[in-house]
This record gives C-alpha cells, structure tokens and sequence, in this order.
C-alpha cells in the first residue's frame, strides 16, 4: 500500500492505554489486523503482551545453555592443563589429574559462565544501551515507567498509513494517539 | 490515585487467629507505589537521622583505612591470631560476612522460584545486602594474605615465576566460589535495577540526576520484547544462583572440612554451614528492614507479613543449626575418636567456654521466643532477637575456628588467642564499611523494586475475556 502522505521523519503513530487489560486486547487486535511492526510499552512486564505483538521466544535460554557449558568445559580444561601439563606437582603419589577436586571449580565457572550470557545476552538482543530511541519523543512517554501502557505502530510496517493507522488506533479505546518523531 | 499514607499495613488482622497479615497494604495502585518509592530518592527531604547515621558509618569505615594502611606498614602481626591459632577474627569475620550475603540471594533467587510473592519488596535491599556483605568478607582474606598486592597469585594468571594455583586445595576453590558469587550478585542486582533506574530517569527533576540515572538504566523503555527477554534472563539468573549460594557456603565449609583438625573434619559441615549462613542473613535482614520501614514509612510496603515471615525462616535454620551442635557433639562422643571427644569437652568447659554457652544461649536457646506468635508480631522484640543471632552467628565461627585451633593433638603446642586493639577496628571498621554503603545505597537507590511491586498491585492482572 502506498502512503497518502509521506512518512519519512515519523517513527510511527503511539497510542496510550490505561491498564494492562486494554493493551493487550488493542495489541491483540493490532496483530489480527496484519500489522507487523508493532511494539508495546509498559511499566510492568505482562507475560501475554509478547504473544500479543506477534514476538516468538527468544534464543535467549538456549545461549545461555551454551554459556554455562563453555564455562564448565573451560573451568575443567584449565585445572586439567593446570595440574597435568603446565604444572604438574606430585602430591603424596595421588594422580596428577585427580578429578574429584576439581569439581567446585568447574561447578562455579558453568554458573558463572551462563550467568555472564544471561545477563549480556539479554543486553545484547535487546540492543541495550541504546542513549537514543524516537519513542522518547513523545513527551507522554515518561509515564510508561510508571503507569501508562503504549502501543506503537512503526512507519516502516507495510500497512502503515498515517490516517487510516490514525483511524485503527482511534477505535481500539486510546486515550490519546500521537504522531512519534523519528 | 489512591492517596493511602497512614501506614494501613499496621492493621493487620482485625481477627485474632485468622488469616494473615497482606503482603500490600490495600489501596496502592501502579502510580502510587511509584511515586512512594521513588520520592525517597527523588522529592522527600532526607532526614537530619540519615546524615548523623552516614557520618558516625563512614567515622567507623575510616578507622578500617586506618587499620589496614597500618596493617599494610607493619604486617599481620598487629592482629593477636599466631600460631597455632593461625584464623582467628579475620576468617570468623569473613565467613560471618558471607554468611550474610546468603540471605539475600537466597530472598531474591530461591524465593522467587517458589512463587514467593511476599519477596519482592524486601529483595532489591536485601541483594544490596548480599553485596556489601561480600566486599566486606573479601577484604579480610585479602589483607590477612599479608601482602594484599600480590593477591594476584590466587588467580591462574601466567606469571614469570612459572607458577600455577594448586586446584586440589579448597581455598582456591574459595577464591572461584567467593569471586563467582560476587559477580552473580552484582549482575542480578542490576539487572534487577535497570527498570526502576529507568523510572527514577523519567522522573527526576534535576538534570544531573536525568544524566546519571539515563546512563545506568541504559536506555532501557520498557518493550513488550525487551520485557519478555528480561524476564527470561531474569529467571535463569535466579535458577543458576540458586545451586550458586548454596555452593559458596558448602565450599567456604570444605576450607575447614577438608582438613584433618578435631571440631573441622566433619561431613555434616556443608548443609550446616549453609543454614547457618541463612540464619544470619535473615537475622541482618530484620536487624536493617526494621529501622528503615519505621524511619522512611514504609509499613505500606514491608508489612508484619514480611517480618513474620522472616522470623519463621530463621526459625527453622536456627532449629538447622541447633542440630548441627547435636550432631557435633553427638558423633564427639559415640565416634570414640579421643580428640574429637576432648575437643567437645574442651568448648563446654575450657579456656573459651563462655563463648561456647554464649553461642548456644544466642542461637540455640533465645530464638525459641520465635515459636510464639505474639513474639513473631512484636517488632521492637524481633529486632532485639535478631541482633541476638547475629551476635551468636559470629561466636558460633569463633568457635569453630579459635577453639579447634588452640588445642589440637599435642599439648606442647596449645596456645591461647587474644584480641587486639587492630582485630577490633579491622571489624568494627567493617560494619562501618557495611553500613555507609547501605545508607548511600538507601538515598540514591530504590530500596524496594518499584516494578515487581507494581506487579502486585491488583490491577497489574489482565483480565480474561476482555476484547479479543
């Protein structure tokens, strides 16, 4: 669809919304209507609004498998390189590679590893920090960190056009559409 | 927005025997759970008690810069421990610091596994907690090491002297557990803040506080898909630290355990050790949240639900712990080892055994007022119980420490230890430490987490069947 005005220098139409409840049922009815480039705010996170806007799981748990892996395998080879090659001391006779003892490090070097992909992963498929983003254009946008719900239709969506968007938005009960800056 | 300042929470239940105290005072409402807890950094007028607190706090971390520039000049031997009490006041106090810490992960990782929803607004401070105990523990085995700038050794860095840490020896197992543990609590604490950082952003007036927050929140805007990977990493991060915590105690445990001294060489010392370090951490728990709910009128948020609650975990693990004693003194007696035996006698009736019967009346003996509920709901008396324990957690790792140390298998080498004038600042300095942290942390953080409390506000649910 071809836009009747252009949209170049809009980031996209924001509706507020005043409770949970009512975001997800707009976003819900966003997504029935083929839009695709949507994203929700809200002060608190809302386990259905993910499902709402179209977003599927994230990879996040299975990076964080291999983080913890990496980390417990590393952990290992280095007590093994350690205590075998780099620096073998012999102990009252016992094995150069005596496993048993080097569980606890292995043990904490998993958990760090797949805490440190937890929480940089997580960093990172967000893009955080991000210093810039249009949504804070809208001066309403303050209230997103404490009370207020928003839901943005991007002006790159296909589907997007200013006044027939505008005019979605109006019938899902906003209480106020605003035109965002890129 | 519902305007509810008279701390409603004190009601708590107007029928004696009935139901529970709530976990919310009723009436708050996303906005004014906000606004409650961010005006104690952003609008309310810090109170004249704060700066008096801060100074006499940072007064105390002063006289630990003293000590340990001093220590530094003249070495350890400033401290009373030397052979054969070799650990004295700088491993009791680190294994009491981090001890500390364990209620605060516990609180924010275990809790919130279990569905706890009553954690969420003791969490945030009691993490915080976890922090500044473990920086606190680290210093005393750091400066105990004597030379604090080659502490680089305990890492397996490439040097050129060829030398590689020993991975057979639990202390450097301590070295990875402690050092993980720190950086796991420093994650998940501000992971945890990235949201309400953000909020302080939105809300601050000032420009220098809008810079400052806008930097620690990252740029964070609250995205339905940032929301749903957080909360994912979030909950990972809690079922990682959940095996973490009790790994740190049970290693900090094996540091004794894996020797062959009497009084250290026992099987029961991981599990006891872990509902040891709980015990305490909820003790300093109470021992903060009591006077900071009363100074900053926050019964709305920490109601006698929470303190109750508290009160039962340290209950048990006091009950925990009450066994490992048993247990000790039992297998003293039935293993039929005569050093383990004489060194049971050797804690009831010997040089130290006011500390020992000490210990047993402040963790065994006192905290059995917690069966009674009219106790539990007396705050001024919760508060007396709990620096109670704290002081008979700290005596119970003299115990286990000096007095198994002093007096092992021959007797021409006994020897007894005494505190000196610098053991006393070393510690005093870092409660002093502990608590300037705190009270910075108090004034320019979020104490409670403003958006998992706004979760528990009854209109955070989205209704069924509303709209499809």
């Amino acid at each position: 669809m071809s836009a009747s005005i252009p949209t170049s220098g809009i980031h996209g139409l924001m509706a507020e919304f005043e409770s949970p409840t009512t975001l997800v049922a707009a976003a819900n009815k966003t997504r029935e209507a083929g839009y695709v480039d949507v994203d929700a705010y809200s002060p608190i996170p809302i386990e259905e609004l993910h499902h709402a806007i179209g977003f599927k799981n994230t990879k996040l748990p299975l990076m964080v498998l291999i983080g913890g892996l990496l980390g417990g395998t590393g952990g290992f080879s280095l007590e093994y390189w350690v205590s075998a090659i780099a620096y073998p001391l012999n102990v009252g006779g016992k094995p150069l590679v005596s496993w048993p003892m080097f569980i606890p490090v292995t043990f904490e070097c998993t958990i760090l590893g797949a805490a440190l992909t937890a929480v940089f992963g997580m960093f990172m498929l967000n893009k955080l920090p991000q210093p810039y983003h249009p949504v804070f254009n809208n001066p309403r946008f303050a209230m997103a960190s404490r009370n207020r719900f928003f839901l943005c239709i991007e002006a790159t969506d296909q589907q997007f056009d200013l006044d027939k968007t505008r005019a979605f938005l109006d019938t899902l009960g906003a209480h106020e559409v605003t035109t965002v800056a890129e | 927005m519902a305007q509810s300042n008279q701390p409603l929470a004190e009601r708590t239940d107007p029928v004696a025997g009935s139901g529970t105290p709530v976990v919310i005072a009723p009436g708050h409402t996303f906005a004014s759970v906000t606004d409650k807890i961010s005006s104690i950094v952003l609008t309310q007028r810090t109170p004249i008690g704060w700066y008096l607190a801060l100074l006499t706090a940072a007064g105390m971390a002063g006289l630990l810069l003293i000590s340990l520039s001093y220590l530094v000049v003249k070495g350890i031997g400033i401290w009373g421990n030397n052979i054969p009490v070799g650990w004295a006041f700088d491993i009791t106090n680190f294994v009491w610091w981090i001890g500390i810490g364990h209620a605060g992960t516990l609180i924010s990782a275990i809790l919130l596994l279990l569905k706890q929803t009553w954690r969420t607004s003791i969490n945030r401070f009691a993490e915080a907690m976890t922090l500044f105990a473990v920086a606190c523990a680290g210093i005393f085995p750091l400066f105990h090491t004597g030379r604090p700038w080659l502490a680089y050794w305990l890492f397996p860095i490439p040097n050129t002297m060829g030398v590689w840490p020993q991975f057979r020896s639990p202390l450097i197992w301590d070295v990875f557990a402690v050092s993980t543990y720190a950086t796991v609590s420093a994650l998940f604490w501000y992971v945890g803040l990235v949201p309400d950082v953000a909020t302080l952003r939105d809300r601050a007036k000032g420009k220098f506080a809008q810079h400052v927050y806008g930097m620690m929140s990252l740029g964070w805007r609250g995205s339905a898909r940032h929301w749903h990977r957080y909360e994912t990493a979030y909950l990972l991060l809690a079922g990682l630290s959940t095996p973490l915590v009790v790994s740190v105690h049970s290693v900090v445990s094996f540091d004794f355990a894996v020797s062959i001294l009497p009084g250290w060489h026992t099987t029961i010392f991981p599990p006891y050790f872990v509902a040891g370090a709980i015990y305490s951490g909820f003790a300093m728990v109470l021992t903060l949240a009591i006077p900071m709910r009363a100074i900053y009128g926050l019964e709305d948020f920490i109601t006698m639900r929470h303190l109750q609650n508290m009160a039962k975990v340290m209950l048990l693990t006091g009950l925990i712990v009450a066994y490992g004693y048993g247990v000790e003194a039992f297998i003293a007696w039935y293993g039929g080892n005569y050093y383990e035996g004489f060194m049971m006698l050797n804690r009831i009736n010997g040089p130290y055994w006011p500390q020992y019967w000490a210990l047993i009346f402040c963790n065994v003996i006192f905290p059995q007022l917690l069966w009674f509920k009219n106790v539990r709901m007396n705050v001024p008396l919760l508060f007396v119980i709990s620096i109670v324990v704290n002081i008979g957690m700290w005596l119970e790792r003299f115990v286990i420490i000096v007095l198994s140390l002093h007096r092992d298998f021959l007797p021409s080498s006994w020897g007894m230890f005494r505190p000196t004038f610098w053991d006393w600042t070393t510690y005093v300095g870092t409660i002093g430490l502990f608590l300037t942290l705190l009270f910075l942390f108090v004034r320019l953080l979020p104490v409670i987490s403003i958006f998992e409390m706004r979760t528990i506000v009854p209109e955070a649910k989205v209704q069924e069947g509303h709209g499809h």
